[in-house]
């Protein structure tokens, strides 16, 4: 048994040591928020943070993590209020077909714990790394330097409430 | 543009359900309405039945909602149609309920309409009928209140949701109207004028956005059901090759693993989840015939190249352009080559499938549920009314979801067990099993006479039809195309005559598309195909045809005025008919670009303009090619006529997204073959453009009263050349093959 502690719940899962991350917190843990692209660490829409730093779970064997705070794109918001970095793709019209977002937005809150006030050069750096086949990249850029405007102590906090269509459901 | 004369039993039904909401029932023309008419489906006792695809519902708790069948893969049809639908309805965007209608259980139309989401055609095809709707749900909500209130109709005003008394300010919701106003006849409606407009036009919030940020948006890949499998699928490792036999006694012994078993010419792995099934499957030993041979990308290269060095089937000739080689005081002649390519959705292919009590239900991210369930009535033998196609998102579409392998082998697991069953596609299954764009190679030749005018124009392309393969999914999808496919009658194409267009015997629209009409006035013009049908499985890659056809139409223009001594910009403009909309955007990206003033040091330019979908897109691309750092597209500036815009901001997204898909492309990518097998798997050997290589992309939108053309594909087809054109003004080399990878090397010696 592998203990996981999974934004903030602790969840054991029974499955190999080898078994990537990825594929235990879709299968086994039911969070589909994280993505499959390419399972080889190549397009970064699998990115989740393990002890604050981001990772690929699609390499990641789940044997590694074990104990360790995971936190997953579920995870970013906390109680109904949006992330600054996910009200800021809303903000500036970032998601398209969104599959990749998800690891976007994993990637760029790895960057800003560690670079408050990014520079195009520092996005590009990191953001380099997660493929979108949507070409956002410009409006990434856009909205990690909203975000990075909004989460400084000084700045206001995000202008309007989350905008949007409820969660979905799928037909039975 | 489909254009229909509206006539509200042939679209529009209204019911009450028993928890008293008003459900409006639309019948939307889409793709397919040269395929089977809408609204009304014949039936075999000669009656006919109403198929609604779009829903208004307006609650009696005042809850106003909106379902829509269309697929939503990024392009923002979720969003565009429910600013459609808010228009007229007089409700807030925001307000209005938008939900998929396979996330709906009130939706259970089993696909008796070709439903079809490609060809650039969401905005176009409902842009009349989802605000004619619209408005008769306003007007009976209106009547409602006026008899109500026992007013004139004409002191009732619809705003946000409500209808007014004007002037006594009282006022009713639409929830309290909508049991009185379900009974009321009205007569179809005026639309509202365009200066009235209050939300089309209007940059609205994504309807997707929230719920792509939060984790909680649901493609088919995060489909979950009681009791699912996960199936991994052993395919072919190349073109031609067929099962022999498998060995499994070690993959079942696995922990989790079902069943391994045969379906056609390939092996399927069930276990309880993907992981299991990837692993299990790496240890069935399974053997298969030699792949072909001759599928093999450097064989192929030469045998298009010596097709098109002999005649072909004239499409389309005017003058006489063997003359015009004649008194020509310069010929260019040049060959144009372009690679297969792959889609690459950023999810992979996949699809869930439940058979049960002789019915089967599935759940895919599929470009059209109508094919999908096509594609499962044939693998299966069930009758259309007990398959049900339950729509996801899609993690990216590009033309590669119109096809329905992935359904299809969903439905031969789905078959051989007893629970519901998800087929999960790795990265390297979905880049070796693709419906590859065609590879295509064109030979050129142009002359200018001796007053320096360009005189003449020869293009002959040698390619691989898509039509010969997916004739009856291209029947319904390609009346955009070209003049030639209406004559065609597109929509008798079927399977006889899609064998034919395989064959040479008819011309199949996409090979030409882009080529066969230029915006040029060259007095000699002649347009020739050569089919050449490899066993190579083929589909459509956003924009289609036009993908392979505008980058040498556009790039051999350059050649042509660079030989007449023109600027590129000016040529094209002199040879263009006046008051175009292909000059308008020329133009206008000419200017936005400051085409007319040299670019700043170091940065170089190059110009294209492309017409497709029936829109028209100009893009001014500007580089800097440096020794160390190599080519880099540092800015585009687009501008598109794509008629009356329902949602600007989502035009710009489509405009970058092309530009985005088309650089990766042009820059790098290529599927190759060697021995009939792929020889690419993954994004580190098919590399798709990544952040800091994106240029800034600035869109113009021309200012347009007439009816809504494409927005998703037409910002792709003018990036590669005008990128071309530009390294040609910065070194001198022209770029005659894609992707530039193979000769930016030269480039940067």
């Amino acid at each position: 048994m592998i203990e996981l502690t999974v934004n903030g719940q602790t969840r054991t899962v029974d499955v190999p040591a080898d078994t990537p991350l990825l594929w235990v917190l879709r299968e086994e843990l039911g969070l589909n928020g994280t993505k499959f692209g390419c399972g080889i660490a190549q397009c970064g829409a699998c990115t989740v943070h393990v002890n604050g730093e981001p990772v690929r779970s699609c390499v990641t064997p789940v044997g590694e993590v074990d104990k360790k705070p995971i936190l997953t794109i579920e995870g970013l918001a906390t109680g109904g209020n949006l992330h600054p970095l996910q009200q800021a793709w809303i903000d500036e019209g970032v998601p398209q077909c969104g599959y990749c977002q998800s690891g976007q937005i994993m990637s760029a809150l790895g960057l800003l714990k560690r670079v408050p006030k990014p520079t195009d050069e520092d996005i590009d750096a990191v953001l380099s790394a997660n493929i979108c086949r949507c070409g956002t990249y410009c409006r990434i850029r856009k909205a990690v330097h909203r975000a990075a405007d909004n989460m400084t102590p000084e700045a206001s906090p995000p202008k309007k409430p989350a905008e949007g269509a409820p969660a979905m459901k799928v037909g039975k | 543009m489909t254009t229909h004369s509206l006539n509200r039993r042939d679209f529009l039904r209204t019911a009450l359900t028993a928890s008293g909401a008003l459900v409006f029932e639309i019948a939307l023309p889409g793709c397919g309405a040269g395929f089977k008419s809408f609204g009304m489906v014949k039936r075999a006792d000669g009656g006919a039945d109403f198929v609604p695809n779009a829903f208004i519902k307006i609650g009696t708790d005042d809850k106003v909602s909106f379902v829509l069948d269309r697929v939503e893969m990024g392009q923002g049809t979720m969003t565009s149609s429910a600013q459609l639908v808010a228009e007229e309805l007089e409700i807030a965007p925001a307000d209005l309920g938008v939900e998929l209608a396979g996330a709906s259980a009130a939706y259970n139309n089993t696909a008796l309409q070709m439903q079809l989401t490609g060809g650039s055609t969401s905005v176009v095809s409902s842009f009349t009928s989802l605000r004619t709707a619209a408005a008769i749900a306003r007007e009976m909500l209106r009547t409602a209140a006026s008899r109500t209130w026992g007013v004139a109709l004409s002191e009732c005003k619809a705003e946000n949701g409500a209808i007014i008394h004007v002037p006594t300010g009282k006022s009713l919701r639409y929830g309290a109207l909508a049991k009185t106003a379900a009974s009321i006849e009205v007569d179809t409606p005026k639309l509202k004028e365009r200066k009235d407009w209050k939300y089309i036009g209007k940059p609205v919030t994504r309807r997707d956005a929230r719920m792509k940020v939060d984790g909680s948006a649901i493609y088919g890949m995060d489909v979950v059901l009681p009791n699912m499998r996960t199936a991994v699928i052993i395919r072919a490792p190349g073109v031609g090759a067929k099962l022999q036999g498998f060995k499994a006694q070690e993959a079942l012994k696995d922990p989790g693993v079902e069943a391994v078993f045969e379906i056609p010419n390939a092996v399927a792995v069930v276990a309880k989840s993907y992981w299991r099934a990837r692993k299990a499957a790496e240890k069935v030993v399974v053997t298969w015939s030699a792949s072909d041979p001759g599928v093999d990308s450097v064989l192929l290269a030469a045998a298009y190249r010596e097709r098109v060095s002999r005649d072909a089937s004239v499409i389309h000739a005017i003058g006489n352009d063997d003359d015009a080689v004649k008194n020509a005081q310069k010929t260019i002649e040049a060959v144009y080559e372009l690679p297969y390519l792959a889609h690459t959705t950023m999810e992979p292919q996949n699809a869930t499938a439940w058979v049960h009590d002789g019915k089967c239900d599935v759940w895919a991210p599929t470009q059209s549920p109508s094919l999908a369930a096509e594609a499962v009535r044939k693998v299966t033998g069930i009758s259309m009314d007990d398959i049900s196609v339950k729509q996801t998102l899609l993690g990216g579409g590009f033309g590669r979801r119109i096809q329905q392998d992935y359904v299809e082998e969903a439905a031969q697991v789905a078959m051989r067990v007893k629970y519901p069953v998800k087929v999960v596609w790795s990265r390297e299954d979905d880049m070796k099993n693709d419906g590859y764009r065609p590879m295509a190679t064109s030979a050129m030749r142009g002359t200018v006479d001796k007053k320096g005018a360009i005189s003449s124009w020869s293009h002959r392309i040698a390619t691989q039809s898509i039509v010969a393969q997916s004739g009856p999914f291209l029947a319904a999808f390609a009346p955009h195309a070209t003049p030639i496919v209406a004559k065609m009658q597109m929509g008798a194409l079927g399977g006889g005559l899609a064998g034919l267009a395989a064959r040479g015997g008819i011309t199949d629209p996409t090979s030409i598309e882009g080529a066969a009409e230029i915006p040029y006035d060259i007095p000699a013009f002649k347009i020739e195909l050569a089919p050449i049908e490899p066993l190579v499985t083929v589909g459509s890659w956003r924009s289609v045809g036009v993908s392979h056809t505008i980058f040498v139409v556009e790039s051999f223009i350059d050649e042509l005025a660079h030989a007449a001594g023109l600027d590129p910009f000016e040529a094209r403009r002199k040879l263009m008919k006046k008051g175009s909309p292909e000059l308008r955007v020329l133009e206008l990206a000419a200017d936005k670009a400051g085409w007319s003033t040299p670019a700043r040091a170091g940065l170089f330019r190059g110009i294209a303009v492309a017409k497709a979908f029936n829109s028209y897109c100009a893009q001014v691309a500007e580089i800097s090619v440096d020794p160390v750092r190599g080519l880099k597209v540092e800015r585009v500036v687009a501008a598109i006529d794509c008629g009356t815009v329902v949602n600007p901001d989502i035009v710009k997204m489509q405009i970058e997204s092309s530009i985005g898909y088309g650089l990766s492309a042009a820059m790098r990518q290529e599927i190759t073959f060697k021995k009939g097998v792929v020889e690419q798997s993954n994004f580190h050997d098919f590399p798709p453009l990544r952040m800091h290589e994106m240029p800034v992309v600035e869109v113009h939108i021309v200012d347009s009263k007439e009816p809504p053309t494409g927005v998703g594909e037409p910002g792709l087809p003018p990036i590669a050349p005008a990128v071309a054109n530009a390294i040609f003004a910065a070194t001198g080399k022209r770029i005659r093959r894609l992707p530039f990878s193979v000769s930016a090397k030269e480039l940067l010696r």
